[in-house]
């Protein structure tokens, strides 16, 4: 029954493939989004540090700017 | 806070992607018919218009300076228009940005002789359904469109050339 | 697990053509830095993308060795988390697999950063540089190096209790490399963290997928962590961790002035969690501060989930506005929520100002107490200040100067320093260096300053 459901699920979706739909911001308009300013992470090895910084010193930790690396810091 | 994830997530969520994807198909990327006409001012200040190119070859490449792949572009396209003029082939550079600005700071760096028209309300690229950045359209001497390129890559300077010796000589 | 099959084969015919195409964040809008763009090579499926699939096959499959000892079930299932991220990857990998006849995403940028770090705060000073160089190979191939470095002198107030002040130096290598193909970026990773009692490997891989005119992106990683604790002065002791890491995100276009990214990531490490140099305190009436010490013992597992919005908002010639929100959680017992806010304006041409907020407020791990009732109080014990229960607060400023436009060696550069002061303010710790009776003293609290000097050169 699962299987079925989630197949039609697919089903119905792929269907809507005829009315896709174009993009609503146009190529053309991205020139704000492209600002440099705009980044996520415009300085990495900046941003990996101070995220690195925080890690080894708070409980939480994840979802943040992907880092690599471990730390023994006591 | 308690979120539960239930099992069928995993496949809900795959079945959202590959709708996704789904959604996102277009027809194919084939362009006739007459290239719509239109009036756009250039950088140097005069109305530059479609329908008195007829009789030449015309590249029309839709760009902007933020976009890496345009700029990339610019050089390559200049040295197409240099060619290829002399036998009645011309590019025209339409800029879509809202400001001036950028476009004239960059040609300030990378200079070219082809016109530079100012698509400021992206009127024109409503026309002709830009949907890339970079575009390039290429229009033959009897007006119709007959190319049409979406995106830039090292080596797609080379399919232009292709097209336009082809159109250049009929 | 059929089922998961039957999608798969349902996937792979989807008659998937992607034509939307958009250079996107390809380079500064200010300036004529250029960019290239790369193409994809030959349209049949490369070894490298079958390696990657099964590679996250096998791992995310990968049965956990070894006894579970979590004390408290997480609130997220952590199986449906891995076998969502196993499909989302497939996915990707199967759409990157068909054939498209544009491309869109571009590799990041060519560059060198020259950093120089500084921590300063809670006793702990700890400095050096940082160098990366990202370089294309190629035309669908970011090659990026790292090298970094952290000169620490701690008297850090555990250390101040119960050793004395120590300096240490902790090298770590990374490199990183991306492989472009159409719309879909695959990335391999490898750090190497070396110091004199604490060794880290880590292997990641990644993936990310433009969908939907360029307005989305998909992303997912995983990563795993093999690391060895050791102990100076202890040559006898040597202990292993696993760590595996599992990433989802997604980043969204809503408008022309606004994008946002979802992530969502759960870590689960099991081995020797804990710290040799660390312990907890108990009330000890036989001795003459009131308490003595023992070692802390933690889980031998540990499961963590994360999940944060992040959004960026253009505001024209008023520069950018962004913010972010994590809430954390993990089967230890902690809960954390941290909120960030920054904003962004250009100034002039060629500078670039920015200021940033965050607060962060956590809550304590299960077993953790500042002072345990006696000794052997708990199975688990632990007084890391680190779990237990305090905010953080940090106020940032940071300065970037834009050159070098007409040189010929490089594209552009940038000189910049980011300065950021945290404070730590604990509700259940106390500084022992303070006076009080036991259990009384005062709480603890103190300042960092973090310092970021760098230069970046684009090519």
């Amino acid at each position: 029954m699962k299987r079925i459901n989630c197949c039609s699920i697919l089903l119905a979706l792929s269907l809507l493939a005829g009315c896709a739909g174009e993009p609503w911001v146009k190529p053309y308009e991205r020139a704000n989004l492209a600002d440099p300013i705009m980044s996520f992470n415009r300085d990495p090895v900046s941003a990996s540090y101070l995220h690195h910084v925080y890690d080894s010193r708070e409980g939480a930790r994840g979802a943040g700017i992907a880092t690599g690396g471990g730390c023994g810091c006591n | 806070m308690n979120i539960k994830i239930s099992r069928s997530l995993p496949r809900l969520l795959t079945a959202c992607l590959i709708s996704l994807v789904c959604v996102s198909l277009t027809g194919a990327a084939s362009v006739k018919g007459p290239a719509p006409n239109f009036t756009l001012k250039s950088l140097s200040g005069k109305n530059l218009k479609l329908s008195e190119m007829t009789g030449n070859v015309v590249l029309i490449n839709f760009w902007a300076s933020w976009c890496g792949p345009c700029r990339e572009e610019m050089p390559l396209l200049n040295a197409l228009h240099k060619k290829y003029e002399p036998l009645g082939f011309t590019v025209l550079g339409v800029n879509v940005e809202e400001d001036m600005e950028g476009a004239m700071n960059f040609l300030g760096h990378v200079p070219v002789d082809f016109p530079i028209l100012l698509d400021n309300t992206n009127k024109v690229s409503k026309q002709y359904k830009v949907v890339a950045m970079p575009t390039t359209v290429v229009v033959d001497r009897d007006g119709n469109m007959r190319y049409l390129h979406e995106g830039y890559k090292p080596g797609d300077e080379k399919k232009y050339r292709q097209m336009i010796k082809k159109l250049v000589r009929e | 697990m059929a089922g998961d099959v039957a999608f798969f084969a349902i996937a792979s015919l989807a008659p998937c053509s992607n034509r939307h195409v958009l250079c996107v964040r390809s380079g500064p809008a200010r300036g004529a830095a250029s960019h290239s763009p790369k193409k994809s090579t030959s349209p049949a499926i490369s070894i490298f993308q079958w390696v990657v699939f099964y590679a996250l096959t096998f791992l995310a499959s990968a049965k956990k060795p070894g006894a579970i000892e979590a004390p408290i079930n997480s609130k997220f299932e952590s199986n449906s988390v891995k076998s969502t991220c196993f499909l989302v990857a497939a996915s990707l990998l199967l759409l990157s697999v068909v054939p498209v006849i544009a491309t869109a995403a571009v590799l990041p940028e060519e560059r060198v950063d020259l950093l120089y770090h500084r921590y300063d705060g809670g006793g702990v000073e700890v400095d050096g540089p940082s160098v990366l160089v990202r370089k294309n190979v190629g035309d669908s191939v970011s090659v990026g190096l790292n090298y970094y470095v952290d000169n620490v002198t701690s008297a850090s107030i555990d250390v101040v209790v119960s050793a004395s002040e120590y300096t240490e130096e902790r090298d770590e290598y990374s490199i990183n490399v991306d492989y472009l193909r159409q719309k879909t970026t695959m990335s391999v990773g490898y750090t190497k963290s070396d110091e004199s009692d604490y060794t880290a490997e880590t292997w990641s891989m990644g993936i990310a997928q433009d969908m939907f005119g360029d307005l989305t992106t998909v992303s997912m990683g995983f990563a795993y962590g093999d690391n060895t604790v050791e102990q100076n002065g202890n040559p006898d002791f040597k202990e292993d961790t696993e760590v595996r890491s599992y990433r989802i995100g997604l980043s969204q276009i809503f408008t022309k002035n606004l994008i946002m990214a979802f992530t969502f990531e759960t870590i689960s490490d099991e081995g020797y969690l804990n710290n040799p140099y660390r312990s907890v305190r108990y009330v000890d009436g036989g001795s003459p501060v009131g308490y003595s010490f023992q070692q802390e013992v933690y889980p031998r597992t540990r499961t963590s989930n994360a999940v944060a919005v992040r959004g960026n908002y253009f505001l024209s010639q008023y520069g950018a506005v962004n913010a972010g929100l994590r809430y954390f959680e993990d089967n230890w017992g902690i809960e954390a929520m941290t909120y960030e806010l920054g904003y962004t304006i250009p100034y002039e041409e060629d500078w670039i100002l920015e200021a940033r907020f965050r607060y962060h407020d956590q809550d304590k791990a299960d077993f953790y107490s500042d002072l345990f009732p006696f000794r052997d109080a708990q199975n688990y014990l632990a007084r890391d200040k680190e779990l237990g229960k305090f905010t953080s607060t940090t106020l940032g400023l940071g300065g970037s100067y834009e050159f070098g436009r007409s040189w010929s060696m490089i594209d552009r550069g940038s000189l910049n320093l980011h300065v950021d002061y945290i404070y730590f303010d604990y509700d259940d710790f106390r500084d022992l260096t303070g006076s009080g009776a036991v259990g009384d003293e005062p709480l603890y609290d103190f300042d960092a300053t973090v310092t970021r000097l760098f230069a970046s050169f684009w090519f």
